[in-house]
């Protein structure tokens, strides 16, 4: 099921004085149950896109629909229902247990004064299986490895019970086995909950693998397919090959001249 | 170790002995019957019960209420500046509060041919209410920035930009007053609990009274920002609006403090990280009474030392506060660092 439209979507950043637009006639849909990958150079708008999409920022133009509805017209409160959001920067805090941060993604649920329920709590105790941290529970998040600190994060996005989760970046500062552990997750978690879950990475090979589908992201143009679909038309050797570097379109790998 | 809510209780247990040593302790030697029986309405004794009734007693109370109010307001600070030095100063509230009296102090000769050091009661209450003009006229500019620049980090900077333009608006007006004006306003610097009496006394407490439970409708909005802007807003806060109100409440309280004691320096700097570091907590539903708890107990602390025998309350508040505060600071991140450096 389609639960994400974009529609001759233009993204950017407005000032007073200007416009400055970095991508533009973005249309591309995602959908429940899949785990959709954006890839793309440096600097060519992943993050813009991103954050645009978590309403972070507003866009310039077109439309971006979630669940049916336009994302300008959602309440901060409604879209804190819709959208979960885990960022590549670890917050910076001290003396909070993991218990403590996962329960605060019941936060758009919960009362005036953040009370929770015993309902609450068994959402909040399952996330944490789910993500499987039950060991790390009581520890405090300063002593966390940055894999850890990811994990929680995400558990505090399945607390939030979003049926779409963004996610920037979530493997940059991790090492490679916590690389391949995060991305393995997120695709049970689609599996298992029939969420949406996009999320923008640079780990090329590891995402070609694990990915259902990819937003490749390039000047002027957006690229949407599986993986294979995109070795087929020639798109992921477009964006991977150069000088000393070739695309092995049958494996999915990329391959360096020695 | 202490459950939380044990140590909340220890630190009420704490401030209620401070209290009566506050009570108890002084220049003039009163016995502890007396105290009592004054306390309980004997009115035999005049010396006494004066002492008792129009110093010690007025000035513990205010004392409790000062050192709640900034310290809470320290704790709101850097919580949403998310920035350990953020204090009650930092964003220039009580630089313009100093800006308001130093208005009135210095220049009431010069303007009115009046020397408002020597006018007493009328002059206090003129120092107040400059203090909170002032103050409050600073914490509107920085509101309406608030709201016009998304980063936390550009209102830091342009708050402390702010308290460097008023302090150096002050040192012009310094300049041209007299020696008198100028050390009135010096005194007015050094902070005291003593300074208010009376009517304005029962006003400044009423106030306060009313003001600090404020603080506890934040919690959830305190809670969601230590996470930062994007996650908080992620989850359902408007971010603007609760920045907006929590400096506002965070504003006030030191604008109040600040108009009747003078600008204390350190409780609302320390206090914080005290709490955080004795409560192994960020959760403002624990912190925003731990630091007003802990802060009342660190002002009647620092009350007591100004008074004891020997200093005949000439000892200004703001030494003692700072001989108190800075040592703790300096302890709490020491260990802190050693405790992330040992994991």
């Amino acid at each position: 099921m389609e639960t994400v439209t974009l529609m001759n979507l233009s993204i950017g950043y407005k000032t007073k004085h200007s416009v400055k637009e970095v991508a533009k006639n973005i249309n591309a849909s995602l959908k429940s149950g899949l785990l959709t990958c954006l890839i793309g150079p440096n600097g060519i708008g992943k993050s813009t896109l991103l954050k645009t999409l978590c309403a972070f920022q507003p866009k310039l133009d077109g439309e971006v629909y979630i669940d049916g509805k336009s994302i300008s017209s959602y309440t901060d409160k409604e879209f804190s229902k819709k959208v979960g959001v885990v960022l590549t920067h670890r917050p910076q805090i001290q003396n909070m247990t993991v218990e403590e941060l996962v329960s605060l993604g019941r936060s758009p649920y919960t009362g005036f004064w953040g009370k929770l329920e015993d309902e609450d709590r068994q959402i909040i105790n399952a996330a944490i299986k789910q993500i499987g941290i039950e060991s790390l529970k009581d520890r405090m998040i300063q002593t966390l490895s940055d894999g850890e600190r990811q994990k929680v994060m995400i558990a505090k996005a399945i607390a939030q019970q979003t049926p779409i989760i963004c996610l920037d970046e979530p493997t940059a500062f991790l090492d490679f086995p916590s690389k391949i552990e995060t991305m393995q997750l997120l695709k049970r978690l689609c599996k298992e909950s029939n969420k949406t879950i996009f999320l923008s990475t640079h780990d090329l090979e590891l995402t070609l693998q694990i990915a259902d589908r990819i937003w490749l992201m390039q000047k002027g143009s957006i690229f949407v397919g599986t993986p294979k679909e995109l070795a087929e038309s020639g798109e992921l050797s477009a964006f991977i090959e150069r000088e000393g570097i070739t695309f092995d379109k049958s494996l999915l790998r990329v391959i360096i001249k020695r | 170790m202490f459950k939380r809510g044990g140590k909340l209780i220890i630190l009420v247990v704490l401030i209620l002995i401070l209290l009566i040593l506050n009570l108890l302790l002084g220049s003039v030697k009163i016995p502890v019957n007396d105290t009592l029986s004054i306390l309980f309405g004997d009115r035999s004794n005049e010396i006494f019960s004066n002492i008792i009734l129009k110093s010690r007693l007025p000035q513990a109370l205010v004392a409790i209420v000062a050192g709640a109010g900034l310290a809470v307001s320290g704790l709101q600070m850097q919580t949403i500046f998310r920035n350990p030095l953020a204090g009650p100063s930092v964003l220039g509230i009580s630089n313009g509060a100093s800006l308001g009296v130093a208005m009135v102090v210095l220049m009431s000769s010069s303007l009115a041919g009046v020397s408002l050091s020597r006018m007493g009661y009328v002059g206090d209450a003129a120092i107040s209410v400059a203090a909170i003009i002032g103050s409050l006229a600073v914490m509107a500019l920085i509101v309406y920035i608030a709201r016009k620049v998304k980063g936390n980090v550009t209102l830091l900077i342009i708050g402390v930009m702010i308290g460097y333009l008023v302090t150096a608006i002050v040192g012009v007006l310094k300049f041209f007053s007299s020696e008198e004006d100028v050390k009135a306003y010096v005194v007015w610097g050094l902070g005291s609990f003593a300074r208010v009496s009376g009517d304005q006394m029962l006003l400044f407490v009423t106030m306060m009274i009313l003001l600090l439970p404020l603080s506890f409708l934040l919690v959830k909005s305190l809670n969601l920002m230590l996470l930062g802007d994007d996650y908080a807003k992620n989850l359902g806060l408007n971010v603007s609006r609760a920045r907006t109100l929590v400096i506002l409440n965070s504003g006030v309280l030191v604008a109040i403090v600040t108009a009747y004691c003078g600008p204390i320096m350190f409780i609302g700097l320390a206090v914080p990280h005290l709490c955080r570091a004795l409560f192994k907590s960020s959760d403002h539903k624990v912190l925003v009474p731990a630091t007003m708890l802990a802060g009342a107990a660190l002002a009647l602390l620092c009350s007591l030392v100004a008074r004891m025998p020997g200093f005949e309350g000439a000892l200004p508040v703001n030494s003692v506060t700072a001989l108190i505060g800075a040592p703790i600071i300096a302890s709490v991140i020491f260990r802190r660092r050693k405790e992330n450096d040992g994991e």
